[in-house]
């Protein structure tokens, strides 16, 4: 995907507030992500990792801040469907699939198309489409499974269905809160090769827990405590990092 | 401004109806075309040629209830369209069929022409006995059968259109959603009992004496009724197989599992809604047209909560998220109603309380569910 | 000020006494020592006589002489007899001589009935009533007093004065008053109509007011009488306000009952319970129950304190039967929730039906709780409707000491938080689940016992009041104490508010429309928190 501006950064956060009843969620949070980038985002519950794609995803609007997504695109002033129509892809915590369709539906659902009611009534597959939805079953390894209902898959693999269907959309920028959450070590080693051969084409943001994952494919880390930005950098970098081990890595 | 979520989600426990793009095989769409044969022609000569004294010639109280149930059935095929596949389960469907009746009973009423019990040549007898002079605004026009056939869609589907597009676009879902489509029955049926509401009050309309010139006591008219009902539950099948089974069923059917994810894959939930939505009101407002003129009555009891509740549990009851489970359903629960009723009045209610619990804990495939796992193991 | 001498002092005090004594002593028939009585053979004849009988009845009242009391009441009610020698009074079916009351026994076949006409029969109501105002228990004298105020007339006025100012009941006394300025209306002197009217109008007595406009000459007292009328109407409106203000706290405090037990099972467990209506319906039929075992019983007036744990007992119990076979398997799953316990709705209904009947049956108010608080002379806040809503007052405070100080909420709040790692924390969920759910199903029963006391008690009971409570709860903002509180207050008020402007069914589907409009704009209610989204996907 090519964005406007292949220079300037995906995604720009700048003095990012969100309080819910008082309590800061995000404290004048600041983010860049720059084009092809795999960024991890780090830091103990609460930190505000899950707002953070509430706010970029247009589910929660900030009360002060700014959030661009490439040059044009104002995010606080965007809809869910129009930033997903921009080309934000989400994926949830949970995998949330179409588990009474099957592996291919699931994927076709989620084409870039016309979606609006009556086109979608009339909407007939094809060999394009059908050519697209193969190359992304390669990729997440389901190419097998293709006719399986998504409710019998593995944890794992619904996982990579999610982000296939997200991949499907043609997306600049990825957010995936927990991908490994769940997983057995081999699915997780396949799912940071997964992350490792999107990164570059797609921008990508890894919210995690699991540390052993994100130093497997982190290039660049950001560090979140109390809805700011404790740190950011390369991970060994960070891995040294006083205030980090102090709240967060420390314990 | 925060997202409207609420803590309580629809679930849908049935496991996911089985793959694949034929709904059913052939030998099923053979059953099916052969009953409708059977509706369509069978009834009509039982009904009709053989004479009263034959074991074989059908009453009229048998033809009736025939044509109750493909009514009932219709509701419940379009109950499913929104509950079993779409994940809404709606409580007030009762009232878009007692709309539909509603429409069609003012233009039985106007044909009643001098026939009434006061012989009046425009007012329907209510408003005589209500003192009324005139005809309020809302009943212009509605001697013309034309114009009242358009109001039996227009009317569910513009209300349900309307409050479907408050309802879904401040994204209230679930159990919320269920209540407040039995409160919208519940106040509709309180405002239908007044009498200054201008619909008869608490006894509706009734009296019934023709339609379009024919008289309503005819066999041949209710014949005629029986397998128009017959061909409109037809229709209403082949529709909804035909919206299942492209793309649009699959959205429907991703909403009901997933409707965060299908906002995701940038679709707009709410006006597949809103769609399916008005679609199931306009498809109960016919039925409930064909319903008034074959029972002869239409009052607010109708529009009451119980009505509504009845119509998801002929649903589950057959089986939701497919399109024979509803008609199934319906034609068990309106069958055994009508036996038991009659037969042992105390024992329905019992009997109908019951199957709630046993079909929501036992059967979550309903009937249907149960037959198709036994034919497979 | 003059001092007063001991021994004078000490001789008013002594009179002050007497007729304070004397005055009690009126409240017990007959009043000893007897006073003179003006009814002597001379009297009882011209009573008899039809042509003085008129004059002679007028002399009695003008006396108040209550001895001539049962005299007259005999001849009103047809038991006067002229007999050979003498005037007789039939007693119950015993002859005694009218004067002496000794017994005469007479042959009936001599004896002349005496018979009034109607006219006569008016003036002798009346003069019953004015004698009637001196003796006889307050309620009598209450009674009476009513009897003069529908059949007033002028020669009562003496009596109603003298009985006014020995009366000590203050309800009765206001009634004299109000009586006493009705007849004192008629008199001929401008002053005392201007006396009377003032009267009235604190009385509120704008009826007799009207009427005396009519026919008044008196340019100021007709002026006195407009602006009367104009107070008077004044008053009536802020009468009326505050009960209609009375009326939808009361319709308030009745859907709190009804919603508090939802906003546990719904509001906090999250539980659908579309039976609920009908765990009301078994507390009011519980407090039937145990009404018939005290019927007859001297302690009758205390079946509640007995009907209270039973109506919350027999609730719950039904509730808990609830939760296990259906809420626990359906937990997760609330449409079907919805159904099943819409099913189980339909079961306890018809087992109530087939083990009580289809009809209603009647609840009685213990006697302390008939009747009403008199705030102004048209407004009547009824008792049974004033204890509950201070009843309603006293769950509510419960509830919120359940959930706040009580080891049960705390471990509802924490598995409704989050049940996984309550659980992992060793709480016993299943169990916490079923008491929780028991204790929202035996709030409803109270409910029930509630509302037995203000209304039918029949099989339909609760299905009156699901959409209703649902719609607080929903208004309320789900697991919100005080916004339940305050919706059910609202919803009430709203709803009383509009019923004289657009009639109570209107009101009733404005209030409808009035939540689903509101749904739109705050789905979580008046009382929702912003918060993060609360699931996910």
């Amino acid at each position: 995907m090519n964005l406007d501006t292949p220079a300037g950064p995906v995604l720009y956060l700048s003095g990012v507030t969100v309080t819910f009843d008082g309590f800061r969620a995000l404290d004048s949070l600041s983010l860049l992500v720059e084009p092809g980038e795999l960024r991890c985002v780090i830091g103990p519950n609460g930190a505000g990792k899950t707002t953070l794609m509430d706010v970029i995803t247009g589910r929660t609007r900030p009360d002060v801040g700014d959030v661009q997504y490439g040059e044009a695109n104002d995010l606080t002033r965007m809809s869910e469907a129009e930033i997903v129509h921009a080309g934000i892809g989400r994926k949830f915590q949970k995998p949330t699939i179409f588990r009474a369709h099957t592996v291919f539906e699931n994927l076709e659902l989620a084409l870039k198309m016309d979606k609006r009611v009556l086109p979608t009534l009339r909407a007939r597959g094809t060999p394009e489409q059908e050519a697209r939805i193969d190359e992304v079953l390669a990729l997440i390894g389901l190419r097998g499974k293709a006719r399986t209902l998504a409710d019998l898959l593995s944890h794992g693999e619904k996982q990579w269905l999610e982000i296939g269907m997200l991949l499907v959309q043609e997306p600049g920028l990825l957010l995936l809160d927990e991908p490994v959450a769940g997983m057995s070590d081999e699915e997780t080693a396949r799912t940071g090769e997964l992350l490792h051969s999107l990164a570059g084409k797609h921008s990508l943001v890894v919210v995690e827990h699991d540390m052993h994952f994100v130093d497997s494919i982190a290039r660049k880390v950001t560090v979140l405590h109390e809805g700011r930005v404790l740190a950011e950098g390369p991970m060994d970098v960070i891995r040294e990092d006083k205030q980090v081990i102090d709240v967060y890595l420390g314990r | 401004m925060s997202t409207a979520t609420v803590t309580l989600t629809p679930s849908v426990a049935a496991p996911p109806s089985p793959p694949g793009r034929r709904l059913y095989p052939r030998k099923v769409w053979a059953v099916i075309l052969s009953a409708y044969g059977v509706l369509a022609v069978a009834i009509p000569v039982l009904h009709l040629a053989v004479p009263a004294s034959s074991p074989l010639h059908l009453s009229d109280y048998t033809v009736t209830l025939v044509g109750k149930i493909l009514c009932y059935a219709t509701v419940a095929l379009a109950m499913d369209l929104v509950w079993g596949y779409t994940g809404i389960l709606s409580l007030g469907h009762g009232l878009f069929f007692a709309l539909g009746g509603y429409a069609m009973g003012m233009y039985l009423m106007r044909a009643i022409g001098r026939d009434g019990v006061y012989g009046d040549p425009v007012l329907p007898d209510f408003m005589v006995f209500l003192d009324w002079k005139e005809l309020p605004w809302y009943w212009l026009g509605s001697e013309r059968f034309l114009q009242q056939a358009l109001l039996v869609v227009a009317v569910p589907g513009l209300l349900a259109f309307v409050f479907g597009w408050f309802a879904f676009r401040s994204r209230i879902r679930g159990v919320y959603f269920s209540i407040i489509t039995q409160a919208l029955t519940y106040a509709s049926m309180l405002l239908f009992f007044r009498n200054q509401t201008g619909f008869g009050g608490n006894n509706g309309f009734t009296d019934f004496k023709r339609i379009l010139g024919f008289p309503l006591a005819s066999p041949r008219t209710r014949v005629v009724l029986l397998m128009l009902s017959a061909t409109l539950l037809m229709s209403v099948l082949v529709l909804c197989r035909v919206l299942v089974l492209s793309k649009l069923g699959r959205v429907l059917t991703a909403i009901r599992d997933a409707e965060d994810r299908v906002r995701f894959c940038g679709y707009d939930p709410v006006s597949f809604k809103l769609f399916v939505w008005t679609l199931s009101a306009c498809i109960c407002g016919i039925a409930g047209a064909l319903y008034v003129p074959q029972v002869g009555i239409i009052n607010p009891s109708e529009m009451s909560p119980a009505n509504s509740v009845e119509i998801a549990i002929a649903v589950a009851l057959g089986g939701r998220g497919t399109l024979l489970g509803p008609i199934l359903g319906a034609a068990l629960l309106h069958g055994a109603k009508s036996v038991l009723t009659v037969a042992f009045p105390e024992l329905w209610l019992f009997v109908l309380g019951l199957s709630f619990i046993v079909v929501t804990r036992w059967l979550p495939r309903g009937v249907l569910g149960l037959l198709w796992r036994e034919g497979r193991s | 000020m003059r001092s007063v001498p001991s021994a004078e002092r000490r001789l008013l005090t002594l009179l002050m006494l007497l007729t304070a004594t004397a005055a009690r002593s009126g409240e017990a028939a007959p009043p000893e020592p007897r006073p003179p009585t003006t009814l002597d053979a001379a009297t009882l004849d011209r009573l008899v006589k039809p042509e003085s009988r008129d004059e002679t009845i007028a002399s009695l009242v003008e006396a108040t002489d209550v001895h001539a009391l049962p005299v007259l009441r005999a001849l009103l009610e047809g038991n006067l007899y002229l007999g050979p020698t003498a005037v007789l009074v039939d007693r119950d079916g015993a002859l005694q001589d009218a004067l002496t009351g000794a017994p005469a026994p007479v042959d009936r076949d001599q004896l002349e009935q005496l018979t009034i006409n109607n006219r006569l029969r008016r003036t002798l109501e009346r003069s019953v009533a004015a004698l009637s105002l001196l003796q006889g228990s307050a309620s009598e004298r209450l009674a009476a007093v009513r009897v003069l105020q529908d059949n007033p007339g002028p020669e009562v006025l003496p009596a109603v004065q003298k009985a006014l100012a020995q009366e000590r009941d203050r309800q009765v006394k206001e009634a004299l008053r109000a009586t006493a300025a009705m007849l004192a209306l008629a008199s001929p002197e401008p002053g005392q109509r201007l006396a009377a009217i003032e009267e009235l109008r604190k009385a509120h007595a704008k009826r007799r007011l009207l009427q005396q406009r009519e026919v008044e000459q008196d340019p100021a007292v007709l002026a006195a009488l407009d602006d009367a009328v104009r107070e008077v109407d004044l008053a009536l409106q802020r009468a009326a306000m505050v009960g209609l203000f009375f009326s939808g706290l009361s319709l308030g405090s009745i859907l709190l009952l009804a919603a508090l037990g939802l906003a546990i099972t719904f509001g906090l467990m999250g539980v659908i319970n579309m039976a609920h209506g009908e765990l009301l319906m078994v507390g009011a039929y519980a407090t039937w129950l145990v009404q018939s075992a005290f019927r007859g019983s001297r302690h009758f007036d205390w079946y509640l304190l007995a009907a209270l744990p039973a109506s919350f007992l027999a609730a719950a119990a039904v509730g808990a039967l609830l939760e296990i076979t259906v809420v626990r398997k359906l937990y997760g799953r609330p449409l079907e929730t919805l159904l099943a316990t819409w099913g189980a709705s339909l079961l306890i209904v018809q087992t109530v039906r087939v083990a009580f009947g289809a009809q209603n049956v009647e609840v009685s108010n213990p006697s302390w709780m008939s009747g009403g608080l008199t705030l102004l002379p048209d407004l009547v806040l009824p008792w049974n409707r004033i204890v509950i809503l201070l009843f309603s007052a006293g769950v509510l405070a419960g509830v919120w000491l359940l959930l706040t100080r009580t080891r049960l909420g705390l471990l509802v709040r924490a598995v409704t938080q989050d049940r996984q790692r309550a659980a992992g924390l060793g709480v016993r969920t299943p169990r916490v689940d079923l008491l929780a759910f028991a204790v929202g199903s035996g709030i409803a029963g109270l409910g029930g016992c509630a509302l037995s006391q203000i209304g039918n008690v029949g099989p339909e009971l609760g299905q009156g009041f699901i959409v209703d409570s649902f719609m607080v709860v929903v208004l309320g903002g789900v697991g919100q104490l005080a916004g339940t509180t305050i919706a059910a207050g609202t919803l009430g008020a709203v709803n009383k508010l509009l019923e004289p402007w657009a009639g109570a069914v209107m009101a009733k589907i404005v209030v409808l429309v009035f939540v689903i409009l509101f749904i739109q704009r705050r789905p979580q209610g008046l009382f929702a928190l912003r918060g993060r989204a609360l699931e996910e996907g």
